[in-house]
């Protein structure tokens, strides 16, 4: 039998190394333009753009009368925007150019556990979206005078909508990062992905406005929830008649976010590897 | 059978892709402590090995054994043991050379000191530089760098000079050295045979993914390869001898001369690269045949 004997490593080092990875992940992050411009202020320049540019057309009114601003209208769906992109444009695209360029490779011949990655790259999308959100609230209210919801309730669906939708899109991300064959190749799988999402998705357009066929099939997808959720914490209350069914249908939202959440997981699971072995 | 009191053993390795053969049947040993480089042509199957004894690619047969586990299966345990430096690289690099050894130095149970790794490879000036901002041959030796920041038992040098200026090499032949001192166990592969000579304790060379030729630094070749070749020019003329006893060659060349100076006098002992090329000449011509 083999005479060498290997030290065995102290337990507990997967969270230490894990919390590492974040502050590794969060310093890169921002130390790439590319990123830090369409990725994390992406969302808030389309809000500055169109709350600009539709400043003097009607999107309606509240419940008292008072007229909706256009910033005011495209905010939940520049949040939810924000969600996708922090997440999955993020990851997939960055997870490609790490194993692109021997990142990966290089990490797979160390001690690193793949889970304090995992924990790296999720910690990295929750940090960089709730600063996103964060900023998108607040150039929102001090900018564009969108007045936030005071009812606690409201803050508490944006929190939960909020968590599940940063984490599905995170590991949607992940999974997604395995499709383009090189990291060059990346922005071009992902990027038409995300925008056509986007689009029919009820973040640029109104939802109420697409044909019922082209509704159904957002509905297939996360972002479409993630949108309603979030119209449902920042619009009027009279805005609910014209979702679908005319109602906010957060249980929708719940059901929805969640089945992907699982589908991503298991995707990872089944398909992630530091490198491919045999190419 | 592998042995198991060797940093690495390796017992008939083969590995094919679909139907080419890029290892048929490789079986060597690097003891521990000892310095082996591994030699060959582009092609020949050295990275190939030395990617299957790091983890990162699955066997086709054979046995092999790192620090005694099969790299098939290794633990993060067995990780924790090996430092690599891969052949190439291209990170974004987007973190500065200090946070970026200080970061990689956290994954080890027994890591060296982030300072005196950055000092040992020369890069001082640039500790707060961000890596992509490096020249080439400087981020080749954040890649060494971090391939020796954990203290591994056995390290992986694949091709780590590329690219550096002859001081630098000469500044890394010193690392080395001092590594070696320290008992660590190495495998470098290189194309410059006088890194080869000067750092090996043995060497195997691969040709056509099977080892031509495996023995220590003076001794690979055979004897026969190390006969001193005496060459000078005679009316214009280039001629050559080899000798035994070049000395007395000389001399009696010197008095068939008249005792004048011969022109263009050489005596060569052949280098390790002489006899490499030569022996991967032979083999080439004899797998044409």
């Amino acid at each position: 039998m083999s005479t060498v004997t290997i030290p065995r490593l102290p337990a507990g080092r997967t969270l230490r190394l894990g919390g590492s990875r974040i502050v590794n992940e969060v310093r890169g992050y921002f130390r790439q333009g590319d990123s830090v411009f369409f990725t994390f202020l992406f969302p808030l320049v389309m809000l500055a753009i169109f709350s600009t540019a539709f400043s003097n057309q009607s999107f309606g009114t509240d419940d008292s009368g008072a007229a909706v601003s256009a910033a005011a209208y495209y905010l939940p769906g520049m949040l939810a925007a924000g969600l996708l992109l922090s997440g999955l444009q993020n990851l997939a695209v960055d997870i490609a150019n790490e194993r692109s360029d021997g990142t990966l490779k290089r990490l797979a011949g160390t001690p690193l556990p793949v889970v304090s990655y995992f924990i790296g790259k999720i910690g990295q999308v929750l940090v960089t979206g709730i600063a996103q959100a964060a900023l998108l609230l607040l150039v929102a209210s001090v900018v564009f005078g969108v007045a936030l919801p005071d009812e606690p309730g409201k803050w508490a669906t944006f929190a939960w909508v909020f968590v599940l939708g940063v984490t599905t899109s995170a590991v949607l991300g992940i999974a997604l990062s395995r499709v383009p064959r090189s990291g060059k190749s990346a922005t071009a799988v992902v990027i038409p992905i995300v925008l056509v999402l986007q689009f029919i998705s009820g973040v640029y357009l109104g939802f109420n406005q697409l044909p019922e066929w082209l509704q159904n099939v957002a509905s297939i997808f996360p972002l479409k929830w993630l949108a309603q959720g979030m119209r449902a914490v920042f619009l009027p209350a009279n805005y609910e008649s014209e979702e679908p069914g005319g109602a906010w249908n957060l249980d929708g939202v719940l059901v929805a976010t969640s089945l992907w959440l699982v589908v991503g997981l298991v995707v990872c699971r089944l398909t992630f590897r530091w490198i491919r072995k045999d190419s | 059978m592998t042995n198991p009191d060797s940093a690495v053993s390796v017992r008939d390795l083969r590995k094919t892709y679909g139907k080419f053969t890029a290892l048929d049947g490789v079986s060597f040993d690097i003891h521990r402590g000892e310095t082996f480089a591994l030699l060959g042509p582009n092609g020949a199957g050295k990275s190939t090995t030395i990617e299957i004894l790091e983890g990162y690619r699955d066997r086709t047969s054979g046995d092999v054994h790192v620090l005694g586990v099969d790299p098939g299966t290794g633990s993060l345990d067995w990780k924790a043991q090996l430092g690599i430096v891969l052949q190439s690289t291209g990170e974004s690099g987007a973190v500065t050379v200090r946070e970026q050894l200080a970061h990689f130095a956290g994954f080890y149970p027994n890591p060296r000191d982030v300072d005196e790794v950055i000092a040992a490879v020369g890069l001082e000036a640039k500790a707060s530089t961000l890596i992509r901002k490096l020249s080439g041959g400087q981020r080749r030796r954040v890649d060494v760098a971090l391939g020796i920041i954990g203290s591994p038992t056995l390290l992986f040098l694949d091709e780590p000079t590329t690219g550096f200026d002859p001081e630098s090499r000469r500044q890394f032949w010193q690392l080395i050295t001092s590594l070696k001192n320290e008992g660590t166990t190495i495998l470098l592969t290189t194309h410059y045979l006088d890194e080869a000579a000067h750092l090996g304790d043995r060497a195997g060379i691969i040709a056509g993914g099977t080892l031509i030729d495996i023995g220590t630094i003076d001794a690979i070749g055979g004897a026969d390869a190390r006969v001193p070749l005496v060459r000078w020019v005679d009316g214009g003329v280039q001629r050559e001898a080899r000798t035994a006893e070049p000395s007395t060659l000389v001399a009696q060349l010197v008095r068939d001369n008249g005792g004048a100076e011969l022109d263009a006098l050489e005596v060569v002992r052949p280098s390790l690269e002489d006899i490499y090329l030569r022996l991967v000449a032979e083999y080439e011509t004899a797998v044409a045949k």
